[in-house]
């Protein structure tokens, strides 16, 4: 199997990518902003629904037991699709998809006597995941982003930096300068209605020219074969009906049992992911409808590394995402550095638990450690994923690993933990080595404060202080001012 | 009321001076305070950090020390929270009936500090004077694992002559969590300069917290902008529920020399 998602294999570590970003003012004035904006609106419509707890606690019970029940599931939706016109294919990895995805462009290319095929696109983060826009052109084709923030990620040559809203890090003046570069353009407003202008002029010839669409899914739904994408733009509902041909890539855990199964997430997914009450367009297509609509709709089932995750609860939690990217507009480490820090197309919170079980801990091994586990991310999941402990299982796997390493087992930071826990389990022994550190500190010691600290702790004395430890702990306080008493200690250990 | 007080690892060495607090006050309020001086930590860093399997034994270890205490406060609220979020799962992970018979029977005799005071002990005024203008700074773990929700505040406008000054942002996180501070220092120290941002706003010359660790992050970073000049203080609640008209605290008494009182 080629498990992929996007270029994880050849990115660095999160705290090099964040180094980089920490520098970059104008992207993290941009995202400061954007997620500002965002977590307002969210907070006001989340507000003023009396039962958003409920309805967290019935999406994370819906989810849970279609993925307790997935094949089924699945059948039952390949069943309805196929009963109503449609065609299903099943596709383990990314290579897999993008062959299939390949192999239907190229015949209705044929159909439509075009030479050199071209496809829309819209809605599809899916597509990123397997790196399929790299795929087509490798073969000729030629794939056109038409949401507007997709679209502007393509055209700059550059990487989504947010599960819903991609372009996040731009500003209006970075769109304008991008759009006069690659639309021929030789004036345009900074206003957000001269940029939409432009881009609905650029986008609807492709909308009326090119004949194949690809989009994605935000739900399946098992009981009638029907597909269900939500979008703002209007773009998507064009790439959805206006083509000839219509592929529809899916993640499988996107399944949901019935259409009334909506009526909870359609409320959850706006209001956590734009802060609106409803999204502007809301598509839901079942089949082929004749003279209607795409002549040809084709659906790719992707797994890619999802079924891998469905062993164990803790991880099978994660496929419960809908996709809202309300924990990364929440997340304070996100707000810092932007999605380009995760090296993955799946950034913040759901990106650092997603990306690296995806990958089977392969790549994006840095992520779980990209929190503070400060929990934010986990108070707004629509779908109560528990991320923090999430992260925190993730880091347990990590180690286990890296403990089957000689060199894992040399590192410094597994050698200090192992030494911690020996003291922790030895409290003569660790009262000596707090003694020790306090006769040790007088070497890094200025004006009271420890400098330059050697090791692990270098990585806090290069941006804070810290105090000298003071001249006595707190049970040497105790043992001096009250051992009279007794103190009740019946730890009888090995000493 | 008998109570046992485990004090955290990082309190017992780096911040004496709040488990002093917490003796001297529960004293004050006519308990008696028993302290277990063969206890050590209670497996976070560990646990957090992925080494699951050394957190283990530390964990049944504490357990053991506090198998008969009928009452236990912890001045961490993060330590509160590692036990409650996890030590039933590191049990059932362990497949420890045993481990978990303690783990259940413990966890309801243990109380964060706030909660000791206010729901425990049912006071708001613990006798407390402090005339000096106090924000806090809900750390995260009190504020979403625990869900402390306003007890320190109340607490702290319990307090004769406090002026309590809330700070804008307060549920953003300091960027402390634990090796998160050193193995991404980059990202830490950009979050703790939105909230030294919000701590300096506040207006305030002391900042409360139930935890010491989040503290240490903000006084690390208001130290290293300001030096040791006339700053903003990073105190404990419990060390400000201590002070009283006949001992109270002061700026001055705050300097670690003020720790072998």
């Amino acid at each position: 199997m080629t498990v992929r998602v996007g270029h994880t294999a050849e990115k660095p570590a999160f705290p090099i990518l964040a180094h980089e970003l920490l520098q970059d003012d104008q992207t993290r004035r941009n995202v400061r902003h954007a997620t500002n904006v965002i977590r307002n609106k969210r907070a006001l419509r989340v507000e003023e629904m009396p039962d958003w707890q409920d309805l967290r606690t019935a999406a994370h019970a819906i989810k849970t037991h279609t993925l307790l029940h997935l094949p089924h599931y699945l059948e039952e939706f390949e069943r309805n699709c196929i009963r109503a016109g449609g065609q299903v294919h099943w596709a383990r990895d990314a290579d897999e998809a993008n062959t299939i995805a390949i192999r239907l462009i190229r015949k209705a290319a044929a159909r439509l006597a075009v030479e050199h095929p071209e496809v829309i696109k819209v809605k599809t983060m899916t597509s990123d995941e397997i790196g399929m826009n790299r795929a087509l052109e490798r073969e000729g084709i030629t794939p056109w982003e038409t949401d507007l923030a997709d679209m502007i990620v393509q055209m700059g040559k550059d990487e989504p930096s947010h599960i819903v809203v991609p372009a996040l890090h731009k500003n209006r003046h970075q769109v304008r300068e991008l759009f006069l570069q690659n639309m021929g353009l030789t004036e345009l407003g900074t206003e957000a209605e001269d940029l939409t202008g432009a881009a609905r002029h650029y986008l609807r010839k492709k909308f009326l020219e090119v004949g194949i669409g690809i989009s994605g899914a935000n739900f399946a739904i098992a009981e009638t074969g029907s597909v269900c994408v939500v979008e703002s733009e209007g773009n998507g509902r064009m790439c959805v009906t206006m083509p000839k041909t219509l592929i529809t890539l899916i993640g499988i855990e996107k399944v949901i049992p019935k259409f009334d199964d909506l009526e909870v997430f359609l409320q959850l997914l706006p209001r956590s992911a734009t802060g609106e009450r409803m999204n502007p367009y809301n598509s839901i297509w079942t089949g082929v409808t004749p003279g209607d609509g795409p002549e040809q709709f084709h659906v790719i089932l992707l797994d890619n590394g999802r079924t891998r995750m469905m062993a164990n609860v803790r991880e099978r939690e994660t496929l419960n995402c809908i996709r809202c990217g309300a924990c990364l507009n929440q997340c304070p480490v996100y707000r810092e550095t932007g999605g380009h820090a995760y090296g993955s197309i799946y950034s913040g919170p759901i990106g650092a638990i997603l990306s690296p079980q995806l990958n089977g801990m392969k790549y994006s091994r840095s992520l779980p450690y990209a929190s503070s586990l400060c929990g934010a991310c986990y108070e707004v999941c629509p779908v109560k994923i528990n991320i923090p402990e999430t992260l925190i299982h993730l880091r347990g796997k990590i180690v286990e690993q890296d403990q089957n390493t000689l060199a894992g087992k040399l590192s410094q930071e597994s050698m200090g933990m192992k030494m911690a826990a020996h003291l922790f389990e030895h409290p003569k022994q660790y009262e000596a080595a707090q003694r020790l550190a306090r006769t040790g500190q007088g070497l890094f010691e200025k004006d009271g404060q420890l400098v330059n600290l050697p090791g692990m702790a270098a990585g806090w004395t290069q941006y804070r202080d810290l105090r000298a430890l003071p001249k006595q702990s707190f049970r040497e306080w105790w043992k001096r001012n009250r051992t009279n008493r007794g103190d009740g200690s019946n730890w009888s250990g090995n000493e | 009321m008998r109570i046992h007080l485990f004090i955290a690892c990082y309190n017992d060495t780096l911040f004496p001076r709040t488990g002093m607090a917490v003796v001297n006050l529960l004293e004050r309020l006519g308990h008696e305070v028993v302290f277990p001086t063969s206890q050590t930590c209670c497996g976070q860093m560990h646990y957090n950090t992925g080494y699951h399997a050394e957190a283990l034994p530390i964990v049944r270890k504490l357990l053991h020390e506090f198998l008969d205490a009928e009452t236990i406060v912890v001045p961490s609220a993060s330590c509160v929270a590692m036990m409650r979020d996890h030590y039933e799962l590191m049990a059932h992970n362990a497949n420890d009936l045993h481990m978990m018979g303690d783990v259940k029977s413990f966890l309801p005799r243990v109380f964060e500090f706030s909660e000791l005071i206010t729901d425990k002990l049912g006071l708001t005024d613990v006798g407390a004077y402090f005339p000096h203008r106090v924000t806090y700074h809900p750390s995260c773990h009190s504020l979403r694992l625990l869900n402390v929700g306003d007890r320190p505040v109340r607490l702290l406008q319990g307090v004769e002559g406090l002026q309590y000054t809330p700070m804008e942002g307060s549920d953003q996180c300091c960027g402390f969590g634990g090796t998160f501070a050193v193995k991404n220092a980059e990202v830490s120290s950009a979050m703790l300069a939105d909230k030294i941002g919000c701590v300096k706003k506040s207006n305030a010359e002391f900042v409360a917290a139930l935890d010491n660790s989040c503290l240490m992050q903000i006084d690390g970073g208001l130290h290293r902008e300001l030096g040791s000049r006339d700053r903003i203080r990073p105190v404990h609640l419990a060390e400000i529920l201590n002070s009283t008209r006949k001992n109270p605290l002061t700026a001055e008494s705050l300097a670690w020399e003020g720790a072998t009182a």
